[in-house]
């Protein structure tokens, strides 16, 4: 279970958002809403681990994920606005090095296992820097089933996709929350996603 | 470890980086002799000096690098959320830097030393001196790439943080070629350098980490 207590984010002189709290049951799913510069990538940033809030705290099962740090890192997924894939490597040598990065080895099977699925079936042995932006994310994205994680956090992960990979998308997102997983992200597309618990953040 | 695969395999694609750090090397290095004029014994004084504040430059040239690109394409952040320990991983990439940038120039310089008329003892003091003398700059380099991380001038910024820290190690590798041209022992040299390398093996991966953690906030 994911739980923020009065989170609040300051950049600069100017505080973002206040007083933010939340708490995520396993099958649960969190859409943050809100426009542009409101906050949005800086919470789920803290919501990972990469920064740290102005105030407030947040707690995975029960304990803060500062003292947690590796543990809560291997039961949760981010994928934000950067790819993380390298220009020089190889669609399939990018998932294999991300997922051992990430804690989990695969073999080459698997990898072009999950690559076929995200459509990109044929292209493992291409280096990404030849790919378009929607294949870039769709690399990106192959990481989320692979992974064996209960918590993914994503930032935007519908930009740059076409129709039939959003759905593919949110087939992943409803089967992953079906079983259980937990799901907090950013959109700005509609997405209609059936899960057990839906919270709405809204950030002002 | 993977990581050092994945660093290596990174520079075997773009083998032009490597190759710029090591012809940098061979160059500074050659220019002297071209320009002192060939006058044999104060090239041979010289030569120590020479080739290790060479074997400086190249390795800082190369060290913006080690962690600006991941930085860039958002593999940096990934490295942050491993459950593996970022130092390790810092200890890694820095090992990797060091195979790919200091090891052609350990392998190099005997060559280059010739060129200054070094006895062939002290060729073998000056390749074992470069040998445990830039792993320790990789390492420290590792913590001053990490602080300037995302800084606007970082480059130059990384010389003026990194070249003061360099400089035991400058003096005693130096020092070591020196020792054994005047017929001195240079094992304490040596020794001293070792001990640099294993006080950066502890070190600096953690600083390295810390710094990361701080610039990628």
């Amino acid at each position: 279970m994911l739980q923020g207590i009065s989170l609040a984010c300051v950049r600069g002189d100017r505080e973002l958002f206040k007083d933010i709290n939340f708490s995520l049951e396993a099958g649960g799913l969190m859409q943050v809403r809100g426009p542009n510069g409101s906050g949005k990538t800086s919470l789920l940033r803290m919501l990972c681990g990469l920064s740290n809030p102005a105030a407030g705290e947040i707690l995975w099962s029960g304990t803060s994920i500062r003292s947690l740090n590796g543990d809560y890192f291997a039961a949760m997924t981010y994928i934000g606005h950067l790819s993380g894939t390298k220009d020089d490597l190889t669609v399939i040598e990018n998932l294999r090095i991300s997922s051992a990065l990430a804690g989990f080895e695969i073999n080459d099977d698997q990898a072009s296992e999950a690559l076929g699925y995200m459509g990109l079936g044929g292209r493992e042995a291409l280096p990404v820097k030849v790919l378009s932006q929607g294949q870039r994310r769709r690399v990106a994205l192959a990481r989320l089933l692979v992974s064996k994680t209960a918590l993914w956090i994503l930032d935007e992960p519908l930009v740059a996709l076409d129709v039939m990979a959003v759905k593919l998308i949110q087939e992943l997102l409803e089967q992953h929350l079906k079983q259980d997983g937990m799901v907090v992200m950013t959109t700005h597309q509609e997405i209609d996603l059936t899960a057990a618990s839906t919270t709405q953040l809204h950030l002002a | 470890m993977w990581i050092i695969k994945r660093d290596l395999l990174l520079a075997m694609r773009r083998q032009s980086d490597v190759l710029t750090t090591l012809f940098f090397f061979i160059i500074v290095v050659s220019l002297f002799p071209l320009s002192v004029g060939p006058e044999m014994n104060m090239l041979r004084t010289m030569a120590p000096g020479v080739v290790w504040v060479a074997a400086l430059l190249a390795s800082m040239l190369s060290l913006g690098r080690m962690f600006s690109n991941d930085y860039l394409d958002g593999t940096l952040e990934q490295m942050l959320l491993s459950p593996q320990s970022l130092s390790l991983l810092v200890l890694g990439k820095a090992l990797a830097h060091w195979l790919v940038t200091g090891v052609p120039l350990v392998l190099m310089a005997p060559v280059l030393g010739i060129q200054y008329d070094l006895p062939v003892e002290a060729l073998f003091v000056l390749t074992t001196a470069l040998l445990l003398g830039t792993p320790v700059l990789s390492l420290i380099g590792a913590i001053g790439a990490a602080l300037t991380l995302g800084l606007r001038g970082g480059g130059v910024l990384v010389s003026l943080l990194v070249l003061p820290l360099y400089i035991p190690v400058l003096i005693f590798g130096a020092g070591a070629v020196e020792a054994n041209m005047a017929g001195v022992g240079f094992d304490a040299h040596l020794s001293l350098i070792g001990a640099f390398l294993l006080v950066s093996l502890v070190f600096a991966p953690w600083a390295a980490a810390s710094s990361l953690r701080v610039s990628l906030e």
